[in-house]
């Protein structure tokens, strides 16, 4: 299990030093491009343009050009914003995570919850006109552009119902944080989660469906029943424990891709001050340095989770440990 | 049909009646299968309703709408109720300021869902929006399975050094978070002003091959893992095993002998990466990343509805239910095809 885990370590430090190489390529050696001209933010006057030349080192070999711009990102963590009146991006970085995990992680609780339910509830009632109505329903969801339903959302809960009982709770679009405000935050944040989550609990449901389904035809679970188990005792202790083990893994997989940058659309559509924002912000003024940081970090944070998904999976199950 | 098919009795029926079992390719069972299956063929349907309606497009605004919809048209006027009205209208925001564009009429010879905020027809943007979406979904789906099934022959089939770095390379690209990767190339190349330039071939930012190229190369790797995966498995079967004794050269072992039974396996993922490639174009296109104006999609219409959102809400409201069909009647599709190609994947889940 050690060796395992050094070697996944080993791995995840190749992975990210090939994306931070992969990002610095696309920025500073994109052919007809000039990455001073890209940094300066708009209209850039040319001491601004030669103080960037010589900041970034873009007179000097490539090595040093990308040691360079590795140190403003991690180590003395200075890269500023030239858009943004010079206000360092990775502090600000920092500053705007809460309300992104405040987002995903709530999001995540909800979908987690409805997909195991809706999951478990057509495999049992399989046969009858609940299953292929759920998984219409599934199907529906994963079909949905998630920032065009967070439009209709805001429509109907801000605007056309907001006057009624319905919707009357509902506050103005943006993020309290919870240390502020722990009720506000809350229902600010219910109907991103909802909307959010509605593409993930299709897509769970579905393949949770899938593996209680599979696991059924397994002879472990042709044993438990021999054994004379009750059905809901085999479902919960055999079928759903091994048809978990998929969706557990997926589950690492989208939970990584969403905090770091899956969840942009929703942000925007909502306006939820998070990372995503940021970045969406830096995409409309065209701040450069600050989205070059959030796709370092996020893609690592990625990386990081796509780590320990594994090593959980190997700990979980042995028999998934390469030796 | 000339041919007359005998229906059986009774019994287990695998892709078609028992009577013309003999001489029927797998192709043709599973076409069979598929066109049997009403939920995928209802899916089949709609989607070339849409990309028939979408293509449509320069007919409808030419011939029904006569509209020019990518010409601003502040100053115009149309017909409602046998009245002229002015497109855009004095007040009707939520402070009564400002100019509010017309509503739906629902008459399709005169603006059908009304007008966005420069007074062009949104039944005509969405549609002439509907042909982009369509082309860059379909066109990057197309060359990301191409790409990646190429890679994925090379990559498993000549192994070891080619493999791992073919390999490695995919897992840079799959841990890169999808949005981020292509906002990272859209805004590197927008910016530029004159976007790419590699040797002598140059595209334009605002061509629409930037999104589908984009789309195409986030999405390989998706492809290249399960394809890679068949073409390992398939070139250590007798059958190849055969075709090396006989002399065959390499490329015809991967074009005659392992190409044709790794295909299903791209032709299942098919459909539903043009669903997904759609949504991804919807998504970028949105946030300003993706088809660039003047040309339009679903994205950006959905984009320019936000501003009119609570008191023009057809005009973000329109294209993604489109977006929604689209997306959904690939879904289907694929389900169906995979369920043709693969009958055992069905019977293992249901049996």
């Amino acid at each position: 299990m050690l060796t395992f885990v050094v070697r996944r370590i080993l791995e995840m430090i190749a992975v990210m030093f090939v994306i931070s190489l992969l990002v610095f390529v696309i920025f500073f050696k994109t052919p007809g491009v000039d990455p001073a001209r890209q940094i300066a933010g708009r209209n850039p006057s040319p001491q601004i343009l030669d103080q960037i030349r010589h900041q970034f080192g873009l007179d000097r070999p490539f090595p040093v050009q990308y040691a360079l711009m590795m140190k403003k990102l991690f180590i003395t963590r200075s890269l500023v914003s030239y858009s943004n009146q010079g206000t360092k991006v990775v502090p600000e970085i920092i500053q705007a995570a809460p309300a992104t995990l405040s987002l995903v992680f709530g999001a995540a609780v909800i979908w987690v919850v409805m997909a195991v339910v809706m999951g478990v509830a057509a495999a049992v009632l399989k046969g009858t006109w609940f299953d292929p109505l759920l998984m219409i329903v599934a199907l529906i969801g994963i079909s949905m552009p998630v920032f065009w339903l967070g439009e209709v959302a805001n429509l109907v809960t801000q605007d056309r119902l907001h006057d009624t009982f319905l919707f009357s709770w509902v506050p103005p679009l943006g993020y309290t944080p919870l240390t502020q405000d722990p009720a506000l935050w809350f229902k600010g944040l219910i109907i991103p989660w909802l909307v959010l989550s509605v593409l993930y609990i299709g897509f769970y449901a579905r393949v949770l469906r899938a593996s209680l389904l599979e696991v059924q035809n397994e002879d472990y679970i042709r044993t438990a029943r021999a054994k004379g188990l009750t059905e809901k005792r085999i479902l919960i202790r055999h079928s759903l424990r091994t048809a978990m083990i998929t969706f557990v893994s997926l589950f690492g997989l989208d939970f990584g891709a969403l905090v770091a940058g899956g969840v942009l659309l929703v942000e925007v559509v909502f306006g939820i001050h998070g990372v995503g924002y940021l970045t969406y912000q830096s995409l409309t003024n065209l701040d450069l340095p600050v989205i070059m940081a959030t796709v370092v970090y996020g893609a690592f944070f990625i990386v990081l989770c796509n780590a320990l998904v594994d090593i959980a999976y190997a700990w979980l199950d042995p028999r998934v440990r390469p030796t | 049909m000339a041919e007359t098919v005998l229906e059986p009795q009774a019994g287990f029926d695998p892709g078609g009646s028992s009577d013309h079992v003999a001489g029927r390719s797998p192709w043709a069972l599973a076409g069979r299968r598929l066109i049997r299956n009403k939920v995928a063929m209802a899916g089949l349907l709609l989607f070339l309703l849409i990309v028939i309606v979408s293509f449509g497009a320069p007919i409808y605004a030419h011939d029904i709408a006569h509209t020019n919809p990518f010409q601003n048209n502040l100053n115009g006027h149309t017909i409602v109720n046998g009245k002229r009205v002015p497109l855009l209208q004095q007040g009707g925001g939520v402070l009564h300021l400002g100019e509010t564009p017309i509503g739906p009429t629902w008459d399709p010879h005169h603006y059908f869902l009304g007008a966005d905020n420069s007074g062009r027809d949104v039944m005509a943007r969405m549609l002439y929006g509907g042909r982009n979406s369509l082309l860059v979904g379909i066109g990057s789906a197309v060359i990301c399975c191409i790409v990646a099934t190429v890679l994925a022959l090379i990559a498993g089939f000549y192994r070891g050094v080619t493999d791992s770095v073919l390999s490695r390379l995919m897992d840079v690209i799959w841990a890169f978070p999808v949005f981020l990767f292509a906002i990272c190339i859209s805004t590197v190349l927008l910016t530029s002003g004159t976007g790419l330039q590699v040797g002598p071939v140059s595209v334009q930012a605002s061509s629409l091959w930037l999104p589908t190229m984009i789309i195409a190369v986030i999405y390989i790797p998706y492809v290249y893992r399960p394809v890679r995966g068949h073409v390992l498995s398939v070139s250590e079967k007798e059958y190849v095993e055969a075709s090396i004794a006989q002399g065959a050269s390499g490329r015809r072992l991967i074009f005659a002998e392992i190409l044709p039974n790794v295909i299903t396996v791209v032709i299942v993922l098919l459909p539903l990466m043009i669903a997904t490639t759609i949504l991804t174009e919807a998504g970028l296109s949105f946030l300003g990343v993706g088809v660039q104006p003047p040309n339009a999609s679903w994205g950006t219409i959905i984009s320019d509805g936000q501003e009119l959102l609570y008191t023009r809400p057809w005009v973000a409201i329109a294209p993604g239910i489109m977006i929604v069909l689209t997306v959904l009647a690939l879904n289907l599709l694929g389900d169906g095809i995979r369920d043709a190609l693969d009958p055992r994947a069905k019977l293992r889940v249901e049996g």
